[in-house]
């Protein structure tokens, strides 16, 4: 069973949500695929981490080889590639690792390296297996690191898998729910909640995914995400009140259900509620 | 041209919230929502009036034509996105494609074109001499950072001479930030007092430093943990970075927004919070290199 939790936009308490789950889950994955900011390991705390180097390909020149031809430089569509004063130039930052150019040059004057852009590192938190992906500063995208923590995690179909998104409703937000039984949207009780929570129940629309939303930080008044689930007849999975103790706790980077028999009643009953989400998804479905 | 950008590195922080009070506070005439993913600005700073809308193309996705391919899979080895599937016939999976053009490459038949894609909508709202640019990024698309640079675009096209610029910038620190970084003056980063947020401030300082830019940075919601708020102030004084302030949580915030209000809009303590932090900040962005202003 894969859950994956996402929100739309950063700090509407993704973490929080899934970073507690897996903890109730006990024997549990926890995947964090926000690599461009990953914080589940601050809670998490793993031990016994193990680090894995995530490079991708991109082309080098042998200048001796090329002469000059700019068949290269006219095939990237993505400008990584640039001809000047006699000199092929390799853009490493913008380079998409297509494989393109390598394969047109006429003179094989290009030819790949590896290049690291982040690391995926593997750790046990009591007992849930803690999987983090973390790109480097200065790159641009993590798409590869997301990819590899995903595919190490494909096979374990049996067991409760975590998967805590990256914000947004863009290209790397679909790579990390892509294999997901279900989604889980988080959203915050304000006009910008509602907007962000909006495009998410597109995204997951739109892969046709079961999802139901966690209302958090929700304090007396109106709630304009509550109405929003309501006329559009969302499945309301838990609403999680606004506290100063829940609060505290998360900017400590402590994982609540672990600290109190409250918070640990709380996310027991969300993730019993998902489970069955989840079990009546595969039933009506099969 | 000035131009500020205010960053978070994660989001939830109230970069937005902030932006739209130094908004008003500076009168700017010219401001832009970088976040085009999830873009929130217009809901507080609304223009009143329709904007112009353009489609944005991104990159042209691959199509196969079923009536002249051959199925010879030389398609599908070559990509390296994993963007095409057989079922019936050869088919291109829109969201996967990175519009590379191998496939269009390597195809012998000629069977496999480019086409072009909309992957968003710009939005320029034009309203008694101001200008405000932003973007929507279309559902799933994978060209976020090339649609920031054009919402820069439109803002400074629209308005070349303006004095300053307020840009709400984009969330972690991949490509759509870097997009946001390049060629501003100054970044304002927003930092919230919470282990996660200092782990994501550091990261992002740590990035606008390899472009060289002036960095200030406030903390928002300081008084929901006094211990990490004095961590950040003490990272800023050892680091040599300029602290413009601290903004407490303010329960009237929440509702200013929620009534399509900025938090200088209203009499409350944010508000008042926030008024200091920009003099600091409008000061350090003004004050040329050599320290006089």
């Amino acid at each position: 069973m894969k859950i994956a939790v996402l929100s739309g936009k950063g700090g509407t308490g993704k973490t929080l949500v899934s970073v507690n789950l897996a903890a109730v889950a006990q024997k549990s994955t926890y995947i964090d695929c926000d690599v461009e900011e990953p914080n589940g390991h601050l809670f998490f705390k793993p031990i016994d981490v193990q680090e894995e180097e995530v490079s991708v390909k991109i082309p080098q020149v042998d200048n001796e080889r090329c002469n000059g031809c700019r068949k290269c430089v006219d095939f990237c569509k993505f400008n990584a590639l640039a001809y000047i004063k006699d000199k092929l130039i390799i853009f490493e930052e913008i380079c998409h690792s297509c494989g393109g150019c390598i394969m047109l040059c006429p003179e094989k004057a290009l030819t790949e390296k590896e290049k690291g852009i982040g690391k995926m590192q593997r750790g046990i938190s009591d007992e849930v297996t803690v999987y983090t992906g973390i790109l480097d500063t200065g790159e641009a995208s993590g798409i590869s690191i997301i990819k590899k923590l995903l595919v190490n995690n494909k096979s374990k179909g049996d067991e409760q898998t975590f998967i805590d998104c990256p914000p947004g409703s863009a290209c790397i937000v679909m790579e990390s729910i892509k294999d997901a039984d279900y989604c889980v949207l988080v959203a915050e009780p304000t006009l910008f909640g509602v907007h962000n929570l909006n495009m998410v129940y597109e995204l997951v629309k739109l892969f046709n995914k079961p999802f139901g939303v966690v209302l958090n930080k929700c304090v007396d008044g109106e709630n304009p995400a509550e109405k929003f689930c309501l006329e559009k007849n969302i499945k309301i999975l838990k609403r999680l009140p606004f506290d100063n103790e829940l609060g505290m706790l998360n900017s400590n980077a402590e994982i609540a259900a672990r600290k109190t028999k409250k918070y640990y009643a709380i996310f027991s009953s969300l993730l019993e509620t998902v489970k069955r989400e989840v079990q009546y998804e595969t039933t009506t479905n099969s | 041209m000035k131009q500020l950008l205010i960053l978070s590195g994660k989001g939830g922080t109230g970069k937005t919230t902030i932006a739209s009070a130094f908004i008003k506070l500076s009168n700017a005439k010219v401001y832009a929502d970088c976040d085009v993913d999830a873009p929130n600005l217009h809901l507080i700073i609304g223009q009143g009036s329709e904007p112009k809308k353009t489609d944005y193309y991104g990159l042209p996705k691959s199509e196969i034509n079923p009536e002249l391919c051959i199925e010879c899979d030389q398609c599908r080895q070559n990509c390296r996105f994993d963007a095409i599937s057989v079922k019936r016939t050869y088919k291109v999976d829109s969201f996967a494609c990175e519009s590379c053009g191998v496939c269009e490459y390597v195809c012998p038949v000629d069977a496999i074109s480019l086409k072009p894609a909309i992957a968003g909508e710009l939005m320029l709202y034009t309203n008694e001499e101001r200008v405000f640019s932003t973007a929507q990024l279309k559902m799933g698309s994978g060209t976020s950072g090339m649609l920031v640079t054009e919402v820069k675009k439109q803002m400074k096209l629209a308005d070349p001479d303006t004095e300053l610029a307020i840009i709400d910038g984009s969330p972690g620190i991949g490509c759509p930030f870097i997009a946001s970084l390049s060629g501003v003056d100054m970044v304002l980063i927003v930092a919230e007092p919470s282990i996660s947020g200092i782990s994501d401030m550091e990261r992002i300082i740590k990035t606008a430093a390899k472009f060289g830019t002036k960095i200030a940075i406030c903390i928002n919601k300081f008084d929901t943990n006094y211990a990490n708020t004095e961590k950040i102030e003490l990272f800023c004084k050892n680091k040599g970075l300029t602290f413009v302030g601290k903004i407490p949580f303010d329960s009237d915030a929440v509702k200013a927004i929620n009534n399509g209000q900025t938090i200088v809009d209203i009499n409350c303590a944010s508000g008042l919070a926030v008024r200091e932090a920009y003099n600091k900040a409008m000061e350090l962005l003004f004050k040329d290199d050599n320290g006089s202003r």
